[in-house]
C-alpha cells in the first residue's frame, strides 16, 4: 500500500478530516523514515520528540471536533533553522545561537500553525544562510539523499533533503541568493523564491534583508502552491511587506497555459562554464516546452556578469550590519564577563561564536561599507542592481518568463568545493539575479541525468507567482517529474 | 574672556514624549519607573528576526519641530543604520538618519532667533534627525568611570528621539543656555516633549577655542548645566592654551554632581559609523499635503505668544519672554488673567514672586499649579487690589501656600494676615470697647488725643488686625454720635 507520506498535502488533509486518527499513523510514518535515514542525511538540527508532536496531534484532534479547519491539518512541516519558532531552539546553524530559544514565532510559522500544520523540526543550513552547500553549518553537513557522497545544496540544504527523503511533507527555506532553488535543484524538489515583499520576513533571522525571502520547498507543484498561498500576503510587522491580500494560487494549477507564454533564454547563462549534464537537462526542458508549442527565444544580457559581484557586495554589507547584534550579552553564546571591558567580551564571543565563512563575509561587508570604500563598492553595486532591474524589465516587456539553469553544475561531492570560496560563490551565479532584481523564481526538476536530478530555473516579473506556478505545473505534467524518489528512500 | 574666540555647537536629543509607543515597536513609551527590562519586546531588544515598523506619529512630530525651527523638510524619509559597538545598543547599530548619498535627515537648514538681553542673534540649525534612544546603563558601584560593573536596562531602548544639531553659531555659555531654553519652550508649546521628565532632553556640546581643537562634552541634561559645563570648559581650555599646552580632540563627560567635565576618550580620528540606508525600512514619501496639513494645525509658538502677550495684555516684552520660556508658566499666567484681569500685576507676581518660590522650593510649575491653582492666586490678587492685604503679605502667603497647598484665605486668617476692614464687624468691636471703657470714652469726648487709647483697645481685641484708618474713622463717628445725643440719654 502507498504510504500516507507519499500523497500530496491537499489529498492528505482531506483524508485527515474524514479520519483524524490517520494523522497519528502519518506522524509515525514520518518518524519511521527519519529513524531510517536521518543518521545518514542529517537534515535536521533540532527534531522535536515524537511525543511532543503526538501531543500536538491530540490537541489538533480535539480542535477538529469543534469544527477547526486548516489547509495544513496534521501535516509535518520542516522549517529552516533561521526562521524563529517560539519555544523551539533556533540556531541558524551557528555556535552563536546554539542554545537560543526564541520567545516568539515568525509570521510564516504562525500562519502554518493557524492552518493546522505541525512543525516537526528545524533543518540544517549553512551558518546564517551563508553558503551553497550546507557545509558551512557549525554542526554537520547535510547529505544529498540521491547520492550521500554529494551535498544537498544550500543554504536550505536540510529543508530540501528532508522533503526529498520524506522526513517531512513540505519545508520552508529562505533564499538570499539561491538558497531555496539550489538545494531544490540538487534534490529533485521544487522550490520557489517569491517576489521580494510577498512573504513576511518577520522572524527570519536576517542575513541580507534587501535580498532574502522565505519560500516553500516541496515534492510537487500542488504542495508548493498550497504552502505559498498560506505564507504569502501582507504582514504589518514587516515594513517591506507588500500590500497583497489575495494569495490563493490554486487556480494556476492548470494543465493548459493561461496565457500565450513566451520564454526568453539568456544566452550568457548557457554559453560557457555550464556543466555538460546541466546543459543536457536544460536543453531537454527547453525542447519539452517547444514541443508544447511555447515560443522560446534566446536573448542577450551582457550585464549579467556583474550580478554575482554586486550580489556579494550588497549581501555582505548587509550581513556585517545584521550580525553586529551577536555580542553574547542579551542572548546567544555567553562567556564569563569578570571585570573585563565590553570589547574584550565581544571579541571572545564573536571569535568563538562565528564560523570562518561568516567572519569572512562580516569582514568583507565591513570593508565595503567603510568610509572611502562605500562609493567604490557599495554604491557601485547598487548601481549594478538598478541597471540589472532595468534590463529585466526590458526583457519582461517582451517575454513572460526567463529560463536559465538553476546552477552551473550538478551537486558537488562533499568537501569538493568548500575550501575554494570563489568556486562556491560561482555556484550562485544564476540564482542571485532574482534576488538582486526582487522578482520571483522557481526551480523545478528539468531532468534526471546520471542518476542525479538537475533543476531548471524559471523567472518571471514581479508578482508573477501565479503564472510561474502555471508553467511549472505544465512542465510537471509533461515531464512527470514530480514526487521524485531518491534511491535512499526506496 | 574674549567671547569671539569661542565656537560652540550643540546637539540636543529630545524624546518625543507625546507618543504612546516606541519608535519602531508597540512597547509603551512610558518607560520611567518600570522594573528593569520589562518594557521590551523582540524588536527593541534586537532579537534575531525581529523587524522595525516606524511609528507614523513620530514623523509628524518631527515635521512639527522642523516647521517650528524653519527647516526645509525632506520629501523622502530615509532611515540609516549607524554602527558602533556599545552595550546600551541592542543591535550594535542605531537606526538614525544621515546626510549623505542616498540618505538624508528629515529636515535641515533651519534657524532660531534668540533675544539675548535685548540683542538679537540667529542660531542656524544644521539638521534634525529621527532616531531611536539606546538602553540605559547603570553603574551600581560608582560612576561611568569607576564602577566595577555595569547593568543594562533596555526599557528606554527604542524610544523616539529627535536630534537637533546646530551650526557652530553660539559664542557664549549664556547664549547656549538661552538657545536650549528656547528649544525647550518650542518643544513644550508643540506638545512634543515634556521637558520635566527626567532625561527627556539631553545635550552634547561641542566647544573649541581659537588655537585649540574641538572638545565634545556629553550627557548634559539641564540648560543651566550646559551653561556651567561650557563655562568650565572655557576656563579649562584657555588655561591650557595660555600655558602653551595643546587642546586635543576629545570627548568629555559632564559630571553633574561635581560640576566638572572629565575626559572620556580621545578622538583621534573621525569615527567610522558605516552609515547605510536601513533595508528593513523602505523610504517613505513625505508629501507636501502632509506638511501643509501639519503646518495648518501648528499650535501657537513661543515667539507668537510673546508678541500676543505684549499686544493684547500690554505687558513688557521682558515679562512676556520670561513667562513664555516655560509653557506651563505662561498657561498659568493666562488662566489667572482670565479670572482676575490685571495682566501687568499678575505677570509681575507670577514672574517675580511665584516663579522665584517655585524654583526655591524645587517645584515644577505643574506641581505648583496643583498647590496654588490660578483661582487661588487670583483671590490673593483681588485682596491686594481691594487693599485688604498689602504686597508684603501677598509675598509671605505665596510660599506658605506652595508649601502646604492650603486655601489662601484660610492661611490669611489663620496666620492673622488680614486687616479687619469690614466696617460692620469693626463697629461691633468698637461698640464693645466703648461699653467696656466708659471712662476712656468720656475722656475722649473732651480730649481728642485720648482717642488713641480706644484705638489701642480695638487693636488689642483684634490682635492688631483692625484696619487702623477705618478703626479711627469709626471711633470718631461713634464719639460724634455721642456728642450729638442729649446728655441725659448718654
Amino acid at each position: 500500500m502507498k504510504k500516507l507520506i507519499e500523497n500530496n498535502i491537499t489529498y492528505l488533509v482531506e483524508q485527515f478530516y474524514s479520519n483524524p486518527s490517520l494523522i497519528e499513523e502519518y506522524i509515525h510514518e514520518v518518524y519511521e523514515v527519519i529513524g531510517k535515514v536521518e543518521d545518514r542525511v542529517k537534515s535536521y538540527i533540532t527534531l522535536r520528540p515524537l511525543e511532543d508532536v503526538l501531543d500536538e496531534f491530540r490537541k489538533l484532534r480535539d480542535r477538529i471536533k469543534y469544527g477547526f479547519k486548516g489547509r495544513l491539518l496534521g501535516i509535518a512541516v520542516a522549517v529552516k533553522d533561521c526562521i524563529v519558532t517560539r519555544g523551539i531552539r533556533t540556531t541558524c546553524a551557528s555556535r552563536m545561537l546554539q542554545d537560543f530559544i526564541p520567545p516568539y514565532n515568525a509570521t510564516v510559522v504562525e500562519r502554518i500553525i493557524n492552518e493546522g500544520g505541525i512543525i516537526i523540526g528545524k533543518t540544517n543550513m549553512d551558518e546564517f544562510a551563508m553558503g551553497s552547500t550546507t557545509e558551512n553549518s557549525a554542526f554537520y553537513v547535510t547529505r544529498n539523499p540521491w547520492d550521500l557522497s554529494r551535498v544537498a545544496g544550500g543554504s536550505s540544504g536540510g529543508s530540501a533533503a528532508a522533503v526529498s527523503s520524506r522526513e517531512a511533507s513540505i519545508a520552508l527555506g529562505s533564499d538570499t541568493g539561491g538558497s531555496i532553488r539550489t538545494p531544490a535543484s540538487y534534490t529533485g524538489t521544487v522550490g520557489m523564491k517569491p517576489t521580494y515583499g510577498l512573504v513576511s520576513r518577520y522572524g527570519l533571522i536576517a542575513y541580507a534583508n534587501s535580498l532574502e525571502q522565505i519560500g516553500p520547498i516541496a515534492r510537487n507543484l500542488s504542495d508548493l502552491t498550497l504552502m505559498l498561498s498560506i505564507i504569502s500576503g501582507h504582514d504589518p510587522k514587516d515594513s517591506t511587506s507588500l500590500k497583497i491580500y489575495d494569495t490563493n494560487y490554486d487556480r494556476y494549477l492548470s494543465k493548459a497555459p493561461l496565457k500565450n507564454y513566451k520564454i526568453a533564454v539568456i544566452k550568457e547563462c548557457i554559453e560557457q562554464g555550464v556543466d555538460r549534464a546541466v546543459m543536457q537537462a536544460f536543453n531537454r526542458a527547453i525542447s519539452r516546452f517547444e514541443s508544447e508549442g511555447l515560443e522560446v527565444t534566446e536573448v542577450s544580457m551582457p550585464l549579467i556578469k556583474y550580478g554575482l559581484p554586486a550580489y556579494y557586495i550588497i549581501a555582505d554589507a548587509e550581513a556585517s550590519s545584521n550580525l553586529a547584534r551577536y555580542d553574547g550579552i542579551r542572548y546567544g553564546y555567553h562567556v564569563g564577563v569578570g571585570e573585563r571591558s565590553y570589547d574584550d567580551v565581544y571579541s571572545e564571543v564573536r571569535s568563538y561564536g562565528f564560523g570562518l565563512e561568516v567572519k569572512r563575509r562580516i569582514l568583507l561587508g565591513t570593508f565595503v561599507l567603510s568610509a572611502g570604500y562605500y562609493d567604490q563598492y557599495y554604491l557601485k553595486a547598487l548601481k549594478v542592481r538598478r541597471l540589472l532591474r532595468n534590463e529585466f524589465v526590458r526583457i519582461f516587456n517582451r517575454y513572460d518568463f526567463i529560463a536559465i539553469p538553476t546552477t552551473p553544475t550538478p551537486p558537488p561531492k562533499v568537501g569538493e568545493a568548500i575550501d575554494d570560496p570563489l568556486k562556491l560563490y560561482l555556484m550562485d551565479i544564476y540564482t542571485v539575479l532574482a534576488n538582486l532584481v526582487g522578482i520571483p523564481a522557481i526551480s523545478i526538476p528539468a531532468d534526471i541525468v546520471d542518476g542525479l536530478p538537475i533543476g531548471i530555473q524559471i523567472l518571471g516579473p514581479e508578482l508573477s507567482e501565479g503564472y510561474l506556478i502555471n508553467i511549472a505545473y505544465i512542465y510537471e505534467e509533461i515531464s512527470k517529474l514530480r514526487d521524485l524518489t531518491p534511491p535512499l528512500v526506496v | 574672556m574674549v567671547s569671539n574666540n569661542v565656537v560652540i555647537g550643540l546637539e540636543i536629543h529630545t524624546q518625543i514624549t507625546s507618543l504612546k509607543t516606541k519608535l519602531f515597536c508597540s512597547c509603551p513609551s512610558d518607560y520611567r519607573g518600570k522594573p528593569p527590562n520589562t518594557n521590551v519586546c523582540p524588536t527593541c531588544l534586537g532579537l534575531p528576526g525581529a523587524l522595525p515598523v516606524v511609528n507614523v506619529n513620530a514623523i509628524k512630530a518631527a515635521i512639527m519641530v522642523a516647521l517650528a525651527l524653519r527647516c526645509s523638510i525632506s520629501d523622502l524619509l530615509v532611515f540609516t543604520r549607524k554602527h558602533y559597538f556599545y552595550p546600551d545598543l541592542p543591535k550594535n547599530y542605531q537606526i538614525s538618519q544621515y546626510d549623505g548619498i542616498g540618505s538624508m535627515p528629515i529636515a535641515k537648514n533651519g534657524y532660531v532667533i534668540l533675544n539675548i538681553d535685548g540683542n538679537i542673534k540667529k542660531i542656524r540649525i544644521r539638521r534634525i534627525n529621527i532616531e531611536e534612544d539606546p538602553g540605559r546603563l547603570i553603574y551600581p558601584t560608582g560612576s561611568l568611570l569607576t564602577s566595577k560593573y555595569t547593568l543594562i536596562d533596555y526599557n528606554r531602548s527604542g524610544i523616539a528621539l529627535l536630534e537637533i544639531v546646530t551650526e557652530p553659531d553660539i559664542s557664549t555659555p549664556k547664549e547656549a543656555k538661552v538657545f536650549i531654553d528656547k528649544i525647550r519652550s518650542i518643544l513644550e508649546h508643540l506638545g512634543i516633549t515634556d521637558p520635566n521628565l527626567e532625561g527627556s532632553i539631553r545635550v552634547d556640546a561641542n566647544i573649541s577655542l581659537a588655537g585649540g581643537s574641538r572638545v565634545e562634552v556629553k550627557n548634559i541634561s539641564s540648560p543651566k548645566d550646559v551653561e556651567r559645563a561650557l563655562a568650565y570648559e572655557i576656563i579649562r581650555q584657555s588655561k591650557m592654551l595660555g600655558s602653551g599646552e595643546v587642546v586635543r580632540r576629545e570627548t568629555r563627560h559632564w559630571d553633574s554632581v561635581r560640576k566638572v567635565t572629565v575626559p572620556l576618550r580621545a578622538k583621534e580620528l573621525e569615527e567610522d559609523y558605516r552609515y547605510f540606508p536601513d533595508p528593513d525600512l523602505p523610504p517613505i514619501k513625505i508629501t507636501k499635503e502632509l506638511i501643509m496639513d501639519i503646518a495648518s494645525k501648528l499650535p501657537e509658538l513661543p515667539d507668537q505668544r510673546i508678541e500676543r502677550f505684549v499686544r493684547s495684555y500690554g505687558i513688557s516684552e521682558y515679562l512676556a519672554n520670561v513667562l513664555v520660556l516655560e509653557k506651563s508658566l505662561a498657561d498659568y499666567f493666562e488662566e489667572c488673567v482670565g479670572i482676575c484681569g490685571n495682566p501687568e500685576l499678575v505677570g509681575n507676581i507670577v514672574v517675580n514672586d511665584l516663579k522665584r518660590w517655585i524654583d526655591e522650593l524645587n517645584l515644577e510649575v505643574i506641581e505648583a499649579k496643583k498647590l496654588l491653582p490660578a483661582n487661588q492666586l487670583c483671590k490673593l490678587i483681588q485682596l491686594l487690589i481691594n487693599n485688604s492685604i498689602n504686597i508684603k503679605i501677598l509675598k509671605e502667603v505665596l510660599p506658605k501656600a506652595l508649601r502646604s497647598g492650603k486655601d489662601v484665605i484660610s492661611i490669611i486668617y489663620e496666620e492673622g494676615y488680614m486687616d479687619i476692614s469690614d466696617e460692620k464687624m469693626l463697629m461691633k468691636i468698637v461698640e464693645e470697647v466703648f461699653k467696656e471703657n466708659q471712662q476712656a470714652v468720656k475722656d475722649a469726648l473732651d480730649n481728642p488725643k485720648a482717642i488713641n487709647y480706644l484705638v489701642g483697645q480695638v487693636m488689642k481685641k483684634t490682635k492688631g488686625r483692625a484696619n487702623p484708618s477705618i478703626t479711627n474713622k469709626l471711633i470718631t463717628m461713634k464719639l460724634a454720635e455721642i456728642r450729638g445725643t442729649p446728655k441725659n440719654d448718654r
